[in-house]
């Protein structure tokens, strides 16, 4: 341990703290005392306040007693480990009022920076963090000594799928070698400077959101960051005093350094500050101080694969050939076959490959895929069949949309030119589906056609294989199963959430549904996917399961005893963080409103999604808010014991295009006609309830007769 | 003689004699005060109370804190920002004289000086709010002069109108932000005195802070000075002369005018012209006059007065022998030219009531009676012309041509000749297609630190390859005047191929010869040299933190020079300086100044005493604002247009 390191981490929570003073007092004087401080589009407040401290800032005047605080209790010339990380706390705090600072006047990233997360983003990839698909954070700061270096940790990292946060050059490398930033590659450009606390921002708010830490409770907070948030940081180039306390911040949180820069012996601080300039072994370094493995497909295919590439689209200039999307016919189609049916490992292709056409053009495609599995079972196809878009998709330079005989599909120049041949499409569909189910996959063989003769023949049988499906899919009601299954995917983020997945109630994340959750425990009984056995209900409507409760209870430490499935009025289930949409009380029209974590304008209930995320996540019941999947809002138990579907009086626009057909032909089936979707107010209309009660008197909603929601 | 620490051939010459004579010069008694003391020479020697004074040894156990408790760090902030508060000082009080001056005379007390500028005058009061239309130009002058002294000394929170109105709405929100942004020049510099007091401030980034805002004291103070003097005595225009000792002239008598305020030397210009005759009475050819720092500068770039030397040569032009008188004002006047003088038939005439020098002549300068006082001081030097002593006269056989007063309005006239519509942008054009790699500003003084001109001459010459464009304020252009690089030989001899062919492009559509440096003025006109940068970051679209612009000191010496460079840092100028100042004895303060003020500000200190790594760390800095910018450029561009790829799918 060494002292000049120790003194650099006080030295520049001095100077931290030191400007944090003069950028409060200066916003005191010229804002007033009361003038509100926030950040964009969350419910966390000032994230490392609420979840340190317990302080909802919202006025300038709280950030005074807490600056004090830190700077009283913490900064001190006390050149010892403990002593420098709590001048990196001190350090983090004056990040944070620095930053709110910036925000008083509005700052406006110009993309691809970003400064802030918001919570939607958070939230976005909270499936992805929690089933480990996203298995980490990188932090990098500073410069990389040249931009191939910096190339080489960021596409090392990507091709991990690591969630990468960046601050200072690292973005220009970045940018000059033209790599894509930005939320829809999982790789954030925060800024400059203490701009950085937007990555302690997003990780704090992890505790907040999904592990039901609450605000203030400080080392359930740096116990959850120490085993649920499985950070490091990346110190690049030249280190200042600050940015070094900034390091010993991290630290104080539980999160690792490695630095590019020599440091002698003495400055080596095991397990949390470490040396290591070479690209690759340094990440290998901080994974492996966070406990971090990572499967790799044992495949040799020319491009990257990971999360990072979901996001990534592929426009016209930038596209060698695409297929499908109304342009060629185009389908895929999982098929359980004997074993004697199918040449395990096989790709074969029927027709022309990529390269025989120029940049811009187009083939058909028929992508089939045959499996063989003890284990196997029909209903399964569509689980595996949906998992295409995410393997195609997580290909960087490959890019896919849609399911069945609607897919469109597109390949980039750069794919292409990398040596990228359809065979690979199908060695990547196999390696992925025997490393993600291995329960159920034995065999897979993989049928690529281009041949159009082909592919309209074998389109059609494919065809009788969804329609069976979606007979089957109609006949699958709560009702007639034998077995509910619980999720408790999110335990890794939300230890105190747990998910009841019914046929007719899809998880709240939309990624889990009944089928996924039943693969799942096949493929591991003993993994997130329990089976309830369903039994009887004591109450059909409101969905009140004993055997669920039961299992609840358990699985709860005891803390819910009750849950009911149909009803968000009554013992409501809990949500983890990862909601696609929130219900709320909408009491002036005696209905409900929806939003969604796309929507981030203003909501009846006078709350944004953001806001209404806080109030919902975390764990808790909370009667008359719930988080919920969108396909939830189209099933038949769709708040059933509230009144179902007609109780909808307001919902973004965007929301009621995703649902349109389903809802329509709902809507029909309830009984509350065609039109009734027109009828539900959207953005258009307003967000303010008295508007919105005058709209809904004007057509005639049928919430507005219903019985009292509330009693 | 290359012992002697030089590189400029005529002090060599002298200083040979120096040492023959037995006379000391500051190069001697540089050599004799070593070894310096580390605790000064690191900043960590504490004299800001009488307990004192006391000394820290940062990593010392016991030893780690001065009497009253004070760290390296609060001890280091307190001495540089005391340092720019004497800077502040001098430029602020140089601007207030001019102030006066203006005043009295637009209301005809100062009968001797006029308004030789009227168009300036015009310019100046429209950008800070004084009325023109119909009025008379000694009214509009009365009224800019009062807003000018009103800087000084208001006592509304505002800022002051000289920085408001010369920088951009980014850099007005940032020193609002920070909290710099003085509400006036003299309650800036006290509040620092006070914030320093022994028992105030001891938080250093309170403190440099502090310092920052006494900084831009000192900028505003200097902009005002230019804006004034140009009203007073015009706004230098491209002048031909010379420069070194050579200029001397053993048939006339000789008057060097030393010091920096233009409200005296202006006036001897003018008087020394009407008295040739008188010269010529007591058998001496006319009176030659000669400028040296400042001054010199001043008279360089108005009235084309051939510059004699630079500071750290001073005390060598009285040892030509032939120097009649040198008449002084204010600053970086060497005492030790009165010990030359001791040896020789010159005079020191001091002016200034709060200037003088024991052993010197002193008349006071009075802009009421400026003419009379004017005459009276050369009388004295014609006078002194028969106590020449022939066996003393040595003039080292030096001199080079200097193309100088490249005034802002001065250099967009010249390049209004290749582009009329938009006369800056020949300059970011030249940037942006890659002609030039940016611009470096040279300010700043000698130092015996170094080798006398020597970095300045070295830096310039690299920069110059590698095809930056060079402008010059100060001491830093004495030392180009004197090596020709002021003139079309500089260009000639050490321009790159790109900032040739832009220099040849300017010098053939505008028809006049141009130098390889710009020289712009004495060391209060480094505004000149902000309003350069202000206007092309303006033209270019950008905020000055993202412009290709550097300043280099790399003999920055007098408390001025701190804060000059403290306000270029504020203003997002990365500012290199070739000597250590008092500052390493804190490693939070030297990191303060030379990393995290460019997350604060843009700008920031980069210390480098090896004049090769200086130059090509100021190549590397213009290098990576021009890839930033380019990445900007770039990435605004890709990010800006990701529309919905639905749209795009659309389309077709």
């Amino acid at each position: 341990m060494s002292i000049d390191l120790f003194k650099k981490a006080y030295e520049g929570a001095v100077t931290a703290a030191g400007y944090a003073q003069i950028r409060l007092d200066q916003a005191i004087e010229e804002y007033g005392r009361d003038h509100a401080v926030a950040y964009p589009e969350t419910a966390y407040f000032l994230p490392v306040i609420t979840a340190l401290e317990g302080t909802k800032v919202e006025t300038l005047n709280q950030l005074v007693p807490i600056l004090n605080k830190v700077k009283t209790q913490y900064l001190r010339p006390d050149y010892t480990f403990e002593g420098a990380r709590n001048n990196g706390r001190v350090t983090l705090f004056a990040a944070e009022v620095i930053e709110a600072c910036n925000y008083l006047d509005g700052p406006k990233y110009e993309a691809p920076w970003t400064g802030f997360l918001t919570d939607p983003i958070l939230r976005r990839f909270g499936i992805q963090l929690v089933d480990f698909t996203i298995p980490g954070f990188a932090v990098i700061i500073g410069k990389a000594k040249d931009t191939q270096t910096a190339v080489d940790i960021f596409r090392n990292l990507q091709g991990k799928g690591i969630m990468i946060m960046l601050s200072n050059e690292i973005i220009e490398q970045l940018l000059e070698a033209g790599m894509n930033l930005g939320v829809d590659y999982i790789a954030f450009p925060l800024g400059n400077f203490t701009q950085v606390i937007h990555a302690v921002n997003y990780a704090l708010r992890a505790g907040l959101a999904f592990g039901g830490v609450p605000a203030g409770e400080l080392e359930q907070h740096l116990e959850y960051q120490k085993k649920r948030v499985r950070a490091f940081v990346l110190a690049l180039g030249n280190q200042d005093d600050v940015r070094v306390a900034a390091e010993f911040g991290a630290m104080y949180l539980n999160h690792p350094t490695i630095t590019d820069q020599p440091l002698t012996k003495e400055e080596e601080i095991p397990d949390w500050y470490l040396y290591e300039p070479d690209p690759k072994k340094m990440i290998a370094l901080g994974l492996e101080l966070r406990g971090i493995k990572i499967t790799t497909l044992d495949i040799d295919i020319p491009i990257l694969m990971g999360p990072a590439f979901e996001g990534e689209t592929i426009r016209k200039e930038a596209m060698h050939i695409e297929f499908g999307g109304t342009r060629t016919t185009a389908f895929e189609w999982v098929r359980m076959v004997e074993a004697d049916d199918i040449e395990d490992g096989k790709v074969s292709l029927i027709g022309p490959d990529i390269d025989s056409v120029e940049d811009g053009g187009r083939l058909p495609l028929g992508f089939m895929i045959k499996i063989y599995g003890r284990k196997m079972q029909k209903d399964f196809e569509s689980v595996l069949e949906r998992r295409i878009h995410d393997i195609v998709n997580f290909g960087e330079g490959l890019w896919h949309n849609a399911q069945r005989d609607i897919i469109w599909v597109r390949v980039s120049k750069t794919a292409f030119g990398a040596g990228l041949r359809l065979h690979h499409l199908g060695e990547i569909a196999i390696a992925k589906l025997k490393v993600d189910f291995p329960a159920i996959v034995d065999r897979v063989e993989v049928v690529i056609m281009t041949d159009q003769a082909e592919v309209d023949k074998v389109i059609t049988e494919a065809r009788k294989t969804y329609a069976a499906r979606d007979e089957r899919m109609r006949g699958l009601t709560d009702e007639k199963c034998d077995m509910f299954y619980s999720c408790k995917l999110c335990q890794s983020f939300a230890p105190s959430h747990m998910c009841v997945i019914t046929p007719e109630r899809i998880g709240l994340c939309g990624a889990v549904n009944w089928l996924d959750a039943r693969a799942s425990h096949e493929i591991d009984p003993n993994g997130p996917n329990s089976a309830i056995e369903r039994g009887e209900p004591t109450d059909p409507v409101k969905g009140f399961y004993p055997n669920v409760n039961e299992f609840i209870y358990a699985a709860s430490n005891k803390a819910l005893e009750e849950v009911s499935l149909y009803s968000f009025m009554e013992q409501p289930m809990t949500s983890c963080g990862c909601f696609e949409a929130i219900l709320a009380l909408f009491p002036e029209a005696n209905g409900i409103m929806i939003t969604t974590r796309e929507y981030g304008g203003m909501t009846p209930c006078g709350m944004t999604f953001a806001t209404l995320a806080g109030t919902v996540g975390g764990g808790a019941q909370t009667p008359g808010f719930m988080g919920v999947g969108r396909q939830y809002v189209i099933s038949k138990k769709f708040i059933a014991g509230d009144g179902g579907l007609g109780r909808i009086c307001w919902m973004p626009k965007d929301l009621k295009a995703y649902l349109r057909d389903e809802f329509v032909k709902r809507s029909v089936e309830a009984g509350l006609g065609e039109d009734f979707i027109d009828k539900i107010a959207d953005e258009d209309v307003g967000s303010e309830p008295d508007v919105i009660a005058e709209f809904l008197e004007k057509v005639g909603h049928p919430a507005l007769t219903m019985d009292p929601i509330v009693e | 003689m290359s012992e002697y620490r030089t590189i400029d051939p005529a002090a060599q010459e002298m200083l040979e004699i120096a040492e023959r004579l037995g006379i000391s010069t500051q190069f001697d008694r540089y050599k004799a005060q070593q070894p310096q003391c580390k605790f000064g020479l690191t900043g960590v020697c504490c004299k800001v109370c009488i307990q004192g004074p006391c000394r820290v040894i940062p990593t010392k156990k016991g030893a780690e804190m001065g009497i009253c408790g004070a760290r390296d760090y609060t001890i280091v902030s307190r001495n540089v920002a005391r340092s720019i508060a004497g800077g502040a000082s001098a430029h602020s009080d140089h601007g207030r004289e001019i102030a006066h001056t203006l005043l009295a005379t637009a209301e005809g007390k100062a009968p001797d000086y006029r308004i030789k500028d009227s168009d300036k005058l015009h310019k100046v009061a429209e950008r800070v709010g004084v009325a023109v239309e119909g009025r008379k130009d000694v009214d509009i002058a009365k009224d800019v002069a009062v807003l000018a002294l009103n800087d000084y000394g208001k006592y509304t929170e505002e800022p002051c109108v000289w920085l408001d109105t010369n920088i951009d709405d980014e850099r007005k929100k940032k020193f609002k932000k920070t909290r710099i942004s003085p509400p006036a020049i003299d309650r800036a510099v006290v509040q620092l005195f006070h914030e320093t007091h022994m028992g105030t401030d001891a938080d250093p980034v309170n403190i440099i802070f502090g310092g920052l805002q006494a900084a831009l004291a000192d900028f505003t103070g200097m902009s005002l000075s230019t804006d004034l003097s140009d009203i007073l005595f015009g706004t230098p225009e491209p002048v031909k002369t010379s420069a070194n000792l050579g200029t001397l002239r053993k048939e006339y008598v000789n008057i060097a005018i030393h010091g920096h305020n233009p409200v005296l030397s202006e006036m001897i210009v003018d008087i020394a012209d009407e008295l040739q005759d008188e010269a010529k009475k007591i058998g001496a050819s006319g009176i030659n006059l000669v400028g040296i720092c400042c001054t010199g500068n001043e008279v360089l770039m108005r009235r084309g007065v051939p510059m004699a030397t630079n500071f750290g040569t001073q005390e060598l032009a009285i040892m030509t022998g032939v120097l009649d008188a040198m008449v002084v004002d204010v600053q970086c006047i060497a005492p030790g030219v009165q010990e030359v003088c001791n040896c020789y038939h010159t005079l020191t005439i001091s002016t200034i009531k709060f200037s003088k020098i024991p052993g010197a002549a002193h008349i006071e300068f009075n802009p009421a009676t400026a003419k009379e006082s004017a005459r009276e001081i050369i009388r004295l030097a014609i006078d002194n012309f028969k106590n020449r002593r022939a066996d003393l006269v040595h003039i080292p056989n030096f001199k080079k041509d200097v193309i100088g007063g490249f005034s802002v309005e001065a250099l967009l006239d010249v390049l209004g000749k290749v582009n009329a519509s938009n006369p800056i942008s020949v300059l970011s054009d030249a940037i942006r297609n890659g002609e030039i790699k940016g611009i470096c500003a040279f300010a700043g003084c000698n130092n015996q630190k170094t080798v006398h001109d020597g970095d300045i001459i070295k830096i310039a010459e690299y920069l110059a390859k590698n095809d930056v464009f060079l402008v010059s304020t100060g001491c830093s252009a004495g030392a180009f005047a004197k090596f020709g690089m002021m003139s079309p030989e500089g260009v000639e001899k050490f321009a790159g191929p790109g900032l040739k062919k832009v220099i040849k492009r300017i010098q053939d559509a505008a028809g006049i010869q141009l130098p390889l440096v710009f020289h712009m003025g004495s060391c209060v006109d480094n505004s000149r040299i902000q309003q350069l940068w202000h206007r092309l970051a303006l033209d270019m679209g950008v905020s000055v933190p993202h412009l290709p612009f550097v300043a280099s000191a790399p003999e920055a010496t007098s408390e001025k020079a701190v804060s000059i460079g403290s306000w270029m840092v504020a203003m997002g100028i990365p500012t290199h300086v070739g000597v250590m100042p008092p500052i390493d004895g804190s490693p939070l303060v030297f990191d303060l100044v030379t990393q995290v003020a460019r997350d604060v500000f843009g700008g920031y200190f980069i210390f480098e005493t090896d004049a090769e790594k200086g130059a090509q760390k100021l190549l590397e800095r213009l290098e990576k604002r021009l890839w930033r910018l380019g990445i900007h450029k770039k990435a605004a561009e890709v990010y800006s247009s990701a529309t919905n790829l639905m749209t795009d799918l659309m389309e077709g």
